[in-house]
């Protein structure tokens, strides 16, 4: 168990560290995702009326369209520069590769979610500070990462792997969208737990039926 | 292996006569529904299809996972006519669900679990064959085929179940006799009903034994044909 976690926090450590550097990761997702906030305010006209009702779709949409430049920019930096063969040289379990991964771009993640939703806060004056939504944020950005990881692997390796990602991630993700922006709107109008609870309990399933299918399939997509 | 196989004549024969007795069922002994009238026949294509195309994906799965524990060739080849299959006939299911809708809700469309997943679904494998062309290893194309085949598959019920908590107005013919609140268009079945139903259930799924046997054997001949083509393209160069 100790090797997997060293290797684990090697990654993450890795990422972080290259991404404290450079900045171009979080940076990029951060403004993609404040211009498609901008774009669905004329395109939907976010009166005070329709807000209250779309303000967490259009924010899941928002994580979901940035959430894909991130994970393919995290596979593609590895896949480029060699850096995944020498990776895939080392000594040790190939898993420990996927939940490293896995993290630092959860981490990303809710960087932007970070950033996103105070400024969605100040620009619409509605309170997305509530302990319920972060759990949803948490638990939707982990489902995301979980799968967006093992299927970013998979894009960066084949030839069309831009166009290739929300492809293949956007029909598996459904489920998971569809409960997180229930249980955002949820939140947001202040409806009784009872109702929010079976949204949460898909994203707890989702999120662990991914995370375990992807530890038993990863060795698959990684293996030369 | 190239001769095709007597069986599989049989096969074709057999799938030919039961299609075409099952059609005739279908429009003369079967009996018209009172309320809906002739549109309530194609009811025993729609399941029909639908079941078919769920085998295809279900093969597609199993396939998926038996590749990945052997990493024998032949699981690639019926992990892909699983999906091919699937595909076809989820369409065939969702374009007769459209024409009973349209005078039975009054919409061609509506978003109902059923439908919306199994659109979803097919959305799904649309993308396994977009991530199959896009990689030409032939080892690495079977690799990723089935994990996506595994990962796809497993979303389906949790979509299914993430649009059911919207309500629903699909009616559930088998089982509870269409007594669900809230579904239009729901009736009960007479026996005469049951017995077409059940024999074009039948049918279709030794069709779908037919056309997978024949995509495999497609595929087969498929990859001997690369073979011979690589053999023939080093002799010359």
């Amino acid at each position: 168990m100790k090797p997997f976690l060293r290797t684990m926090g090697a990654i993450v450590w890795k990422d972080l560290a290259a991404e404290w550097r450079s900045r171009e990761m979080i940076s990029g997702m951060l403004v993609f995702a404040l211009l498609v906030v901008f774009i669905f305010n004329f395109a939907l006209e976010l009166s005070p009326a329709t807000r209250s009702s779309v303000t967490a779709g259009v924010l899941w949409v928002t994580f979901a369209f940035a959430g894909t430049l991130g994970l393919n920019r995290s596979m593609a930096a590895e896949k480029d520069r060699g850096c995944l063969d020498g990776l895939l040289l080392a000594p040790v379990d190939r898993t420990a590769l996927y939940f490293g991964k896995m993290l630092s771009n959860l981490v990303f993640m809710l960087a932007v979610a970070v950033i996103v939703m105070p400024v969605y806060s100040v620009l619409y004056t509605v309170n997305l500070m509530q302990p319920g939504l972060w759990a949803v944020v948490a638990l939707g950005s982990l489902g995301y990462v979980s799968v967006g990881t093992l299927l970013a692997s998979m894009a960066v390796q084949a030839r069309t792997r831009d166009i290739l990602l929300p492809i293949l991630l956007f029909p598996v993700l459904i489920p998971l969208l569809v409960a997180a922006v229930k249980a955002s709107s949820g939140f947001l109008q202040a409806i009784p737990m009872e109702e929010i609870w079976p949204w949460l309990n898909l994203m707890i399933v989702y999120d662990v039926v991914f995370i375990s299918t992807a530890f038993m399939v990863f060795e698959a997509v990684v293996e030369e | 292996m190239d001769a095709k196989p007597k069986l599989l004549s049989v096969l074709d024969v057999v799938t030919g006569v039961l299609m075409a007795a099952a059609t005739l069922a279908v429009f003369f002994y079967a009996p018209t529904e009172r309320v809906m009238g002739a549109v309530q026949k194609v009811f025993y294509f729609h399941v029909a299809a639908g079941w078919v195309g769920m085998l295809g994906f279900l093969a597609a799965l199993a396939a998926g996972v038996a590749y990945l524990r052997t990493h024998d060739a032949k699981w690639d080849i019926i992990g892909l006519a699983g999906v091919e299959i699937g595909m076809a006939f989820m369409l065939i299911n969702i374009v007769t669900g459209s024409i009973w809708a349209r005078p039975i809700w009054g919409a061609w469309w509506t978003w109902d679990p059923r439908l919306t997943t199994a659109t979803i679904m097919e959305l799904a494998y649309a993308a396994y064959l977009m991530l199959r062309q896009g990689i030409e290893e032939p080892d690495r194309r079977a690799r990723f085929g089935a994990v996506y085949a595994i990962v796809a598959f497993i979303s389906v019920p949790m979509t299914f179940l993430s649009i059911r908590i919207f309500r629903t107005i699909h009616p559930v013919v088998i089982g509870n006799g269409g007594d669900v609140p809230g579904a239009e268009g729901g009736f009960s079945m007479t026996p005469k009903m049951t017995q077409v139903f059940m024999f074009s259930l039948i049918t279709w799924s030794v069709l779908f034994v037919d056309i997978f046997w024949h995509r495999i054997r497609l595929g087969k001949l498929a990859n001997r044909v690369e073979q011979l083509k690589l053999k023939l393209g080093g002799r010359t160069a």
